[in-house]
Formats: C-alpha cells, structure tokens, sequence
C-alpha cells in the first residue's frame, strides 16, 4: 500500500488514483462544524489563523475523551457536507488535504480545482482503528468547544481511500 | 403490586449504555461477514474489513465503537401492576446515562439547538414510556449518532400514490443520503399512524435484532423487497461503491387515517448499537 507524509509535496498528490488506498503519516488538524465556524469568523475579521494553514490538513473528527494511557479517545470521521460552505475560503488560505466522509459539493469541488487540493476519506465509525494509528494529540485551539476543539495529531500509517482529486474526479456515486 | 426501586432502573440503564456503545449488535459481525463474501468491488470490500477490524478493536481496548456515542435514547414500557419506588424515574434515567457517558469516555454531545452550549454530560436522554400490561419493566436503549440521523426523512404520502409512493420515497432517499450515514445501512421504517406516531415506530423498528423481520407477513415482504431493491443502488459501503448498501430494513406499521399514508425513515449506521433488558 502507498504511504504519504503530511505535510505533503504537490508532486506527490498527482500520481494519486481515485479509491486507492493510502496509509497517511504526519501531523493533521481535527475542524468539525463549530471549529470551522471560528475559524471563518476570524478570516473575515482579518485576524491570523491559529495554526498555519497553509499546506495543512485537516480532519473533521471530533474524538472521544482519551481514556487511560491512551493519547486520544477513538476519531473516526465525520460527515463532510456540513464543512462544504466554509471550505473554499479555507482553500484559497492554502488548506490542502481534507479528510473526512461522503460527498462534497460543487462549490467545493471548483475550488480544489483552483488551489490544488485533496479530499481523503476514512472510514466512518471505524474509530477505534483509526484511534490506534494516532501517536498523540494535543488541543491547540478553542478549548472550549471539547470535542470539538481543534487538536494537532501525529498519525502513523492511518488507513485513507483517494476520494477525490483536485481534477474533479470523485469515487463517490 | 410489584414495587421496583428506581435505583434498579437507573443502575441498569447505566450498564447498558456502557456496554452498546462499545459492543454492537450481537448479529453485525455475522452480516459484515456476509457481505465480504458476496462484495466483488476492492474498496467495498477493504471498508467491510475495516469495520471488522474496528469492532475487534474497540473490543480488545474496550473503547467505543465509534466516536459518536449519539444521543441516548431510552424506550422504558413499565407494567400497569409496577409501583415504582423511590426518584423520579426520568431523573434516575438521566443520572445513569451522565454515570455512564462520563465513566464509559464517552462524548457528550448534546447541547442547546439555539445556542449550541454543550450540557457537557450528554444528559438529557430522549425518554419514551410506555405502560404495558403486566408486572415487568422493559427498557431499550439505543444511543444514536447524527450522521445517519441526519440523513432520516419522513413524507405524508397520499393514499393514491400507495405502496408504490413508499418504495420510491425510501430509495430516494438511500440515494440522497449517499455515504453520508456510514453505509452499509439499517433502516428503520415507520408506516401508518400520524405524524408523530410514524416517526417514533421508525425508531422503535430499529431496536430489533439486526436483520430480523416482521411478524406480520405482509410487511415481511415489504422489507425484503426494500432491501433487495436498496443493494440494487449500488451506493455501496461509506459510498464507494459495491452491493452492500443496507443490512436490513426493519418496518412497523400503524393503522392511518383514510385520507393519509405517511411514512418515516430513520437511518441507521453500521455501528448498530442498542441494549436491551427486562427487570
Ligand atoms: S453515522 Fe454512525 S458510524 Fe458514522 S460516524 Fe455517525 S455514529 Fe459513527
């Protein structure tokens, strides 16, 4: 199976096939709704990002509590729709990669076009597995928002399919 | 009169939300196994492994299943002849689902639809009682995560549109929902009744075991042909594509009004999770 390391190079994205299967390295950032929410509040007032977004990916996951000795509770993902109206202006900042569930809309797709990105998926409700391939997990903004804080991961060979491509192409039906 | 302590109910309760949300339906690693061994597609079938894989894994860790431990919901039908001693019993359903959420490492999800401020403790639960005849408190839990909720509809069909208007409300349905729900899906279906009625029965057609069918026989029939026409669609695990769309499709009719035929879909996702216990 391929492996890709986050951040990524634009040269490795483009020998990427639809559905195929990658095993992910590196540092991502879980946004869901309410974090997505802020963060495009913040661009609209002009103020700075907290986390560099340039060339980042982001994963819409909003974990369990991190039981006993382990760095995080289970994260699957999340459905990607909700993120769909926030997204573009995420993407023109340079957002990369995105992880998530299901389908993404129109305006989402015309805009990985125009910036170059990348739609992941993972499977949902297979968080336990993913849990185990998360390294460690620390709250880097909006503490207040729990779950739905935004958290930096290091992941290890954590299992993602092609979902689609910044050329349009899609595995989705 | 048959007196119960609240405490025996809250306590129960408790332990069956720890024990669903890591551990789901006793029939679910069976049916994922089915599907592997009908499911041609490479990715369909790699997602069916995973989803394996998972429900081993966050058995092992004893973690939950998935990290949307939902809203829970609790159906309590308590026979005419109980007496019931002691809290109220909706606070008492409430402690045992905040024990259980905080306990288990749960999330909490729930929070005010206006404001969107977190009650932090996933309380409170979606209570529905019931009086039933006899001595015997049955309870049925089921938390309930919102990426399949979400995807759930219901329609008042017209008479004239019939039978026919509910198979082409369903499928259209699975196919708006797409991946979205965590495919393969569950659904739980609501025919007849009113408005209300219609939307609960669909989720109570949830809380039976994964892939059991109705006693009545004529709906019987309806599931089947509903399931076989689903993984016609060719949606797909998580929307991938492929021949396992739906596990099941779980109906309950209602008797309706003669001018109306509506019809509830409440979506389920594959980590199908609900306990369920007689005191
Ligand atoms: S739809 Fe179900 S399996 Fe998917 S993320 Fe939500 S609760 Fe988990």
């Amino acid at each position: 199976m391929k492996h890709l390391t986050v951040p990524v190079k634009d040269t490795d994205l483009q020998p990427l096939k639809i559905g195929e299967e990658i095993l992910l390295s590196g540092t991502i950032y879980t946004a869901r709704d309410a974090a997505h929410k802020k963060l495009v509040e913040l661009i609209n007032k002009g103020k700075k990002l907290p986390f560099d977004i340039d060339g980042a990916a982001i994963y819409y996951s909003g974990p369990c509590p991190a039981p006993p000795n382990f760095p995080i509770g289970p994260c699957g993902p999340t459905t990607s729709y909700r993120m769909d109206s926030y997204t573009p202006q995420l993407l023109d900042l340079g957002l990369k990669i995105m992880i998530g569930k299901g389908k993404r809309n129109d305006n989402v797709v015309e805009s990985m076009k125009k910036n170059g990105a990348l739609y992941l998926a993972a499977t949902g409700g297979a968080a336990a597995l993913l849990m185990d391939c998360v390294k460690s997990s620390t709250v880097i903004c909006f503490p207040e928002l729990g779950a739905e804080a935004i958290r930096k991961l290091e992941v290890k060979n954590f299992p993602v399919i092609v979902a689609t491509k910044a050329n349009g192409e899609t595995v989705y039906r | 009169m048959r007196i119960v302590d609240v405490k025996l109910i809250e306590e129960a309760i408790y332990e069956m939300f720890l024990t669903c949300c890591v551990h789901p339906d006793r029939a679910l690693s069976g049916r994922i196994q089915d599907a592997l061994a009908v499911e041609k597609s490479p990715i369909a079938q790699s997602i069916l492994k995973q989803i394996q894989k998972n429900i081993e894994i966050a058995d092992q860790n004893n973690v939950p299943l998935c990290q949307d431990t939902g809203m829970a919901v609790v159906f309590i039908d308590i026979g005419q002849e109980v007496s019931l001693k002691g809290e109220y019993i909706n606070d008492a359903i409430n402690n045992a689902v905040r024990r259980a959420y905080q306990d288990g490492y749960f999330r909490k999800s729930v929070l005010s639809p206006i404001t969107r401020i977190n009650t932090e403790d996933n309380t409170p639960a979606v209570i529905h009682t019931r009086i039933i005849k006899g001595d015997k408190i049955i309870i049925r839990v089921a938390p309930k995560g919102f990426g399949s909720e979400n995807m759930s509809r219901i329609k008042m069909i017209t008479p004239a549109q019939g039978i026919e208007g509910i198979y082409e409300f369903v499928l259209e349905t699975v196919k708006n929902a797409g991946g979205n729900p965590c495919p393969p899906i569950t659904l739980g279906i609501g025919i007849g009744g009113t408005f209300e009625l219609c939307a609960l029965n669909a989720k109570r057609a949830l809380l039976r075991s994964l892939g059991e069918s109705s006693e009545d026989e004529d709906i019987a029939v309806i599931e089947k042909k509903l399931l076989n026409d689903i993984n016609k669609l060719g949606i797909g695990p998580m929307g991938m594509g492929g021949s396992t769309t739906a596990l099941a499709v779980h109906i309950i009719s209602a008797p309706t009004h003669l001018a109306g035929l509506p019809c509830a879909i409440n979506v389920q996702c594959h980590s199908v999770r609900h306990e369920s216990r007689t005191i």
